[in-house]
């Protein structure tokens, strides 16, 4: 159901209803989630965060545990109610895809307890990056999939979708703050229509994913090896790349155990104890970095593990094009 | 809500030295500090289990002993690297972290009634130790138990009095080999495959199970696709780096399919036509 939430309310849905808001902010000269205290901390008009919001659910490093001696301390959090404001539909999708991964088998307490605390209020996109891609993987500007609610900017006010039960519960719930969406949906679709028609690339990927099964042996992946200067940029800013290191950190008889973003394309990543290494070329890491998002997640979990977000494209320092390379792919 | 990567605390039981020098190998016998989960953990021969070292971090090794055997897990560890190094400083009484048991293992129940074959090499006999024990064990669950097993020299070959004890059994039939000759040797020379050329076991009712460096695994499976055996009655069970062991880090991944969760046991059947580095 939609609602609308005055600007005016904003400051009181962050500083009265009892969660920590994390939202957009300029900081060091880039945007990024930080906790806001209020709603002009927040940069509403940016782009995309060059670093994914899934750092507020996988951290860059975090602690597992700690111990001293052979005493061990959990260290899985138990965060109190959390709230992302201004999420992009993009960024949202990535937790999606990535929470059959950190639930299979074995719940991640770390992902799921940040996960489960946390209600995501995403922001409509209105103004496409010129690498984004979104609307080929199947989701929009405008889309709520992994969302809770989703705010579409309409000047003086925000229209307010429900995209699931934790959504319409927190309407519910904070009923005061959301007046009733009248004629607004009408132009909200009008602006979702017009952020559609501004994606600059598209690129069909239906196909990939049983495509790319029958080329593994092809040269193709020496080309994009080739330019690769394996910096990880591509895998450390990607929303939806999951790989990460376990190492002990120690001193004296107290350490800690903590996991830290890795990325497929280190040559370390896959090295055994004997020296013997799978994967001992660029070549083959890169095509590991495509047939996993591409080929092998939609084999394990029925999903392209790409959101579409472009950041790949935007920080790859010899300007490797994701989407001019997935074009060769889907021309062979 | 329970963290998988919380390890248990375990005592190191016993030590036994399988193999000396640079690349020592040691058996560790380990009991989990809690006594109830001690006698209640079980798993199936083939599945492996995180063993951590506070400080120093922690590896995925196959439990070398079988489930059969209750109270106690076995690891046998090659001396390789940073934990292993450290590993093989311990003695007895020293603490360990144990958490598991990770992967399928092998499918013990649907082998019931068959032949086994177990082709070994180094210290890929470890996982296939477990899968040995337990047909011992049950004896009558299954059919005629072949051991075939190599190694480099005789100071590399692992289990060396279990062997020498099996050889004294009837109802097990062990077929050593060692690389090149030695004096004193009077055993089987040559690679692991070469023996079992040699061997030619029927592939009627039985089941292969290999494990060892990947380039022997090779040549083992070429031969017995020589031998006659057909894709589902041969079994690997394969190692890659890990972090997690539950599916989550990354890197163990063979294709689509990742060695610490839909592993670290394949029939040749599905590996055949997977593409990806191993």
């Amino acid at each position: 159901m939609d609602a609308i939430l005055n600007k005016d309310n904003l400051d009181e849905l962050i500083t009265k209803l009892g969660y920590e808001v994390l939202a957009p902010v300029k900081k060091d000269k880039t945007v990024s989630f930080e906790t806001v205290k209020k709603a002009s901390d927040i940069a509403w008009g940016s782009a995309n965060t060059a670093v994914p919001p899934k750092r507020l659910f996988f951290p860059q490093t975090e602690e597992l545990f700690t111990y001293d001696g052979d005493e061990i301390t959990d260290r899985a959090p138990k965060p109190e109610k959390r709230l992302v404001l201004g999420i992009r539909p993009c960024d949202a999708r990535s937790f999606a895809i990535l929470d059959p991964l950190f639930t299979k088998d074995f719940n991640d307490p770390y992902y799921k307890n940040r996960r489960d605390n946390t209600v995501l209020v995403g922001l409509a996109c209105t103004a496409p990056g010129r690498n984004c891609f979104c609307t080929s993987l199947g989701a929009g500007p405008f889309d709520t999939k992994g969302l809770d609610l989703l705010l579409v900017d309409l000047g003086d006010k925000f229209l307010v979708r429900s995209a699931s039960e934790k959504g319409e519960k927190f309407l519910a719930e904070n009923k005061s703050l959301f007046g009733e969406a009248g004629n607004d949906a009408a132009a909200a679709d009008e602006l979702k229509a017009k952020a559609e028609g501004m994606m600059h690339r598209t690129i069909d990927v239906s196909t990939l994913p049983t495509k790319l099964k029958t080329l593994f042996d092809d040269p193709i992946w020496d080309d994009l090896a080739q330019t690769c200067v394996g910096c990880y940029a591509c895998t450390y800013l990607c929303p939806t790349c999951h790989c990460f290191d376990i190492q002990d950190e120690v001193r004296g008889k107290k350490g800690r155990r903590i996991r830290i973003w890795d990325s497929c394309v280190n040559p370390e990543y896959t090295l055994h104890a004997s020296g013997y290494n799978p994967r001992p070329g660029r070549t083959n890491r890169m095509r590991n970095r495509i047939l996993h998002k591409y080929q092998y997640y939609p084999e394990n979990f029925d999903v392209i593990a790409c959101v579409g977000c472009g950041r790949c494209i935007d920080h790859c320092p010899v300007s490797n094009d994701l989407v001019e390379f997935l074009g060769k792919i889907g021309g062979k | 809500m329970e963290n998988p990567y919380v390890p248990i605390s375990s005592t190191i039981v016993n030590l036994k030295e399988e193999v000396k020098g640079e690349r020592a190998i040691t058996t560790f016998r380990t009991e989990f500090k809690d006594k109830k989960l001690a006698e209640s953990f079980d798993f199936i021969p083939g599945q492996c289990a995180m063993v951590t070292l506070l400080g120093k971090g922690e590896c995925f090794f196959a439990i070398s002993s079988s489930p059969t055997k209750k109270g106690y897990l076995e690891f046998s560890v090659m001396k390789l690297g940073k934990v292993t190094d450290a590993l093989h400083e311990l003695e007895i009484d020293d603490v360990l972290g144990v958490r598991g048991p990770y992967g399928n293992g092998f499918p013990v129940d649907e082998w019931k009634g068959k032949n086994i074959l177990c082709i070994g090499g180094g210290i890929g006999q470890a996982p296939l130790r477990s899968l040995i024990q337990y047909v011992m064990d049950n004896r009558k669950d299954f059919g005629k138990l072949d051991v075939i097993y190599g190694a480099r020299s005789t100071a590399d070959l692992c289990y060396m009095d279990e062997f020498e004890e099996m050889e004294a059994r009837d109802d097990v039939d062990v077929h050593l080999s060692i690389d090149k000759a030695e004096d004193g040797w009077k055993r089987f020379v040559g690679f692991v495959p070469d023996n079992l050329k040699r061997l030619a076991p029927s592939p009627k009712d039985t089941i292969a199970i290999t494990c060892g460096p990947p380039i022997m695994i090779k040549f083992v499976i070429q031969a017995l696709e020589g031998l006659g055996f057909t894709p589902d009655q041969i079994f690997t069970t394969l190692e890659m780096r890990m972090k997690c062991g539950i599916g989550k880090c990354g890197r163990c991944n063979i294709g689509s399919l990742y060695v610490c969760k839909d592993g670290p046991v394949f029939s040749w059947e599905v590996l055949k036509d997977v593409k990806g580095e191993m």
